[in-house]
């Protein structure tokens, strides 16, 4: 197959003359095989929240530097109608990078990965189409995430604010065993493993370490969630301590070139991401409707006091629940990170839509959350259709709100639970 | 190390503007997790939209008294709306959605959509100039004793902020005097039994939460001031969770513990900065393991830590009792 990579590389030093402000630059090399080739004219766009900050184009050595104001996140674009004939990028969506962190002082080198054209004119079926699928995918790990934090709650009513560092975790756990320098360098697949299990670990650690004995000392379920969030907050800056404040992407299946299905062009692992959530989810499943510690699970969500009295070690279950739960979680960072960006506030920011889903399910309710999942990961995105890009989140809160005024209870929760 | 002035550093910090609003904004707090034991997980939403539509209201051409009552209505109504879904549900219903709408809120403030009333992330600045130029003190002299000195500027803007601290200290020792904080104590006590007495207790929780929204305004105003300028970053999550650190370490129900948090948090939060950073400088291997970027965040590491630790083991505080502390322990 005739194969065409153009990268846009990190040129190697700054510009003297803008090495005191911060900028956005890089270096567009174009690799044939062995013969690397610059690539020149190519007009580069940098915006922040929306508004432009300043454009540029590549020079005879493909290099490109924008001064920016400051500090601060911004989203940079390739403009793809100015890349000579033949080169293109492997991912339409990877034409705007949207979280490019800039640090006081820094001039930031970005990455294009660029690859053999694709054509850029979208019907409205396609965007349609297309949204419906990113939708899908998100919906996929918010439900992979969402029912951690549901059957947590089932079993202790507990609401953990430190479910999305679970998340977090995951997808750093990966990306040390998968790309970091100092670890093994292992497949993302094979890195998988560690992760999840880490994630899992993590699930037992808090309830060993934390929940168990405030149990055992009857606090309350409000100091409870306070604790939570505290351990939240202290988590995921540590993360940032270890991990950086960059957001990295995995490099396996990085730049991925979509494939047409109906029409619609669509990106391999996006598929894989749904494909496996729902293997997994069905997994779940099926745990809690066959297996005895599923059963024991539901038991105690139920009623914790009968369960016990019926001979269920309830302590045992709720151990099972948070390792099961952190183990999904984590599963749900990694897609999140393969599918976006691994960074160190990834799980906050999905927190909001983990929450939507999980209220509109109904808290509590396994089977809600993931349905919840899949319908919040579709709205939100098909909302960019009728609001901007950027809003996309708050389009959970509303659908949060409205769920709370029309039935709190959620699609799958009972009346009496509540209130 | 020179630890006369770490020391001089850490007490400034403590008496400053910063300080004071952090206080005012966890008298607000105080009054809605402490009194009525609702869980406000986005407090720094309240001081978002209190500050912006203080600045709004100034920068389409309004005098300055205005914009300090629309910001104040604006976050009642933030309080209005918030608890109207969650207030007659399970108290974790509240904590999702203000954790939730504090993040979205934020996000639509800095995006392109809402750039014409809030100039995204850029923020708006010069709204303040009024206050300023009631400042009976020249704003470029220094007072002070010693090596402990402010300039004319700052010393007008603590002297109004402590001064509203010091007002709201009243406002909400009268109030819990009153019967109508003696309802709003029995609700976090007891729900049902105060159900039973025949009150509205969704009315005073709602209540509660906009009374304590609006004073979280007030603070969002006094940083905005300080500042001379609101943008959206100026208010992320982490600051709910310092007022969190502050209303627990004073004492949650206590009418002194904001004032008395704040102060105490302070000057831990910038000893310990102070500490970190020259520790950096002296010590090599601090030096080799902590760039000063992860040095400021593990500071939060500690808000995080200090959170739990106070409320599994001193949920009371400095100046609680543990019986009242204990909010929901049956």
């Amino acid at each position: 197959m005739f194969w065409l990579a153009a990268f846009a590389i990190a040129a190697l030093s700054p510009v003297a003359s803008l090495a005191t402000g911060e900028s956005i630059g890089g270096k567009l090399i174009q690799t044939v095989g062995e013969e690397r080739i610059p690539t020149a004219g190519v007009t580069i766009i940098v915006r922040q929240e929306g508004s432009e900050i300043g454009r540029g184009e590549s020079d005879s050595e493909g290099s490109w530097e924008i001064p920016v104001p400051g500090a601060g996140v911004y989203q940079v674009t390739l403009d793809t109608t100015t890349l000579p004939d033949g080169v293109g990028l492997t991912n339409p969506d990877a034409a705007e990078l949207p979280d490019v962190n800039v640090r006081e002082g820094q001039a930031k080198k970005v990455i294009f990965p660029l690859g053999e054209g694709t054509t850029s004119s979208v019907s409205s079926y396609e965007r349609v189409g297309a949204l419906f699928i990113s939708g899908l995918k998100l919906g996929a790990i918010i439900a992979l995430c969402a029912v951690g934090l549901s059957l947590v709650y089932g079993v202790t009513g507990l609401v953990n604010f430190a479910h999305a560092e679970m998340v977090t975790l995951g997808a750093v756990t990966a990306y040390f065993f998968h790309a970091s320098p100092v670890g093994p360098q292992w497949s993302l697949l094979v890195a998988s493993v560690p992760a999840i299990l880490v994630g899992a670990g993590f699930g037992w650690l808090q309830e060993t370490a934390i929940w168990r004995p405030l149990r055992a000392r009857h606090m309350g379920l409000v100091s409870m969630m306070v604790v939570s969030i505290g351990l939240s907050f202290a988590v995921r800056h540590l993360i940032l301590i270890i991990f950086g404040g960059e957001p990295r992407a995995y490099p396996d299946f990085a730049g991925q070139p979509p494939i047409e299905i109906l029409g619609v062009s669509v990106v391999p692992k996006n598929l894989i991401t749904i494909g496996v959530a729902l293997l997994v989810l069905a997994g779940v499943g099926l745990f809690l409707q066959k297996s005895r510690a599923g059963t024991a699970m539901r038991a105690v969500s139920d009623d914790a006091d009968l369960a016990e009295s019926s001979g269920i070690d309830v302590n045992r279950i709720i151990l099972i629940t948070w390792s099961l739960a952190g183990g999904l979680a984590a599963l749900g960072g990694i897609f999140f990170g393969l599918n976006e960006a691994v960074q160190w506030d990834m799980g906050f920011s999905l927190l909001l839509l983990i929450f939507a889903a999980v209220v509109l399910g109904g808290l509590g309710t396994a089977y809600g959350a993931m349905v919840g999942g899949f319908v919040v990961g579709v709205i939100v995105e098909m909302s960019t259709l009728f609001v901007p890009n950027e809003l996309k989140t708050a389009v959970g809160l509303v659908v949060l709100i409205v769920m709370l005024l029309v039935r709190p209870q959620g699609l799958f929760g009972t009346k009496e639970r509540i209130g | 190390m020179d630890w006369g002035s770490i020391f001089i550093d850490g007490i400034l910090a403590t008496i400053g503007p910063v300080t004071a609003a952090y206080a005012i904004s966890a008298i607000g707090l105080n009054l809605q997790f402490g009194y009525a034991g609702l869980l406000n997980f986005g407090h720094v939403a309240f001081m978002l939209v209190g500050a912006y539509g203080m600045a709004i209201t100034v920068d389409f051409g309004g005098p300055l008294w205005l914009g300090i009552i629309i910001g104040i209505l604006v976050a009642m109504l933030l309080g209005f709306l918030l608890g109207l879904p969650t207030l007659r549900l399970r108290a974790d219903y509240l904590a999702i959605t203000t954790i939730a709408a504090a993040e979205a809120i934020r996000l639509v403030v800095r995006s392109s959509w809402a750039e014409p009333l809030t100039n995204g992330v850029f923020g708006i600045q010069g709204f303040a100039d009024s206050f300023f130029s009631l400042n009976p003190f020249p704003p470029a002299e220094l007072y002070g004793i010693g090596s402990l000195v402010v300039t004319g500027r700052k010393l007008w803007v603590m002297i109004v902020g402590w001064t509203i601290a010091a007002l709201f200290v009243f406002v909400v020792h009268r109030l819990m005097k009153s019967p109508w904080g003696r309802v709003i104590k029995a609700i976090r006590e007891d729900e049902d039994a105060t159900t039973s007495l025949g009150k509205n207790v969704f009315a005073y929780k709602l209540q509660a939460l906009m009374i304590g929204g609006a004073i979280g305004g007030v603070a969002g105003m006094i940083l905005a001031i300080d500042q001379q300028n609101v943008t959206p970053d100026a208010y992320l999550p982490q600051i709910t969770f310092i007022l969190y650190v502050i209303v627990i370490l004073g004492g949650a129900g206590t009418i002194l513990g904001p004032i008395v948090g704040a102060v105490v948090f302070q000057f831990l939060f910038f000893t310990i900065d102070a500490l970190m950073v020259n520790a950096q400088a002296d010590i090599g291997w601090v030096g080799d393991l902590l760039t000063p970027a992860a040095a400021g965040q593990v500071k939060l590491v500690l808000v995080g830590l200090g959170m739990m630790v106070l409320m599994v083991f001193r949920p009371q505080g400095i100046l609680g009792s543990r019986e009242e502390a204990l909010i929901d322990e049956r």
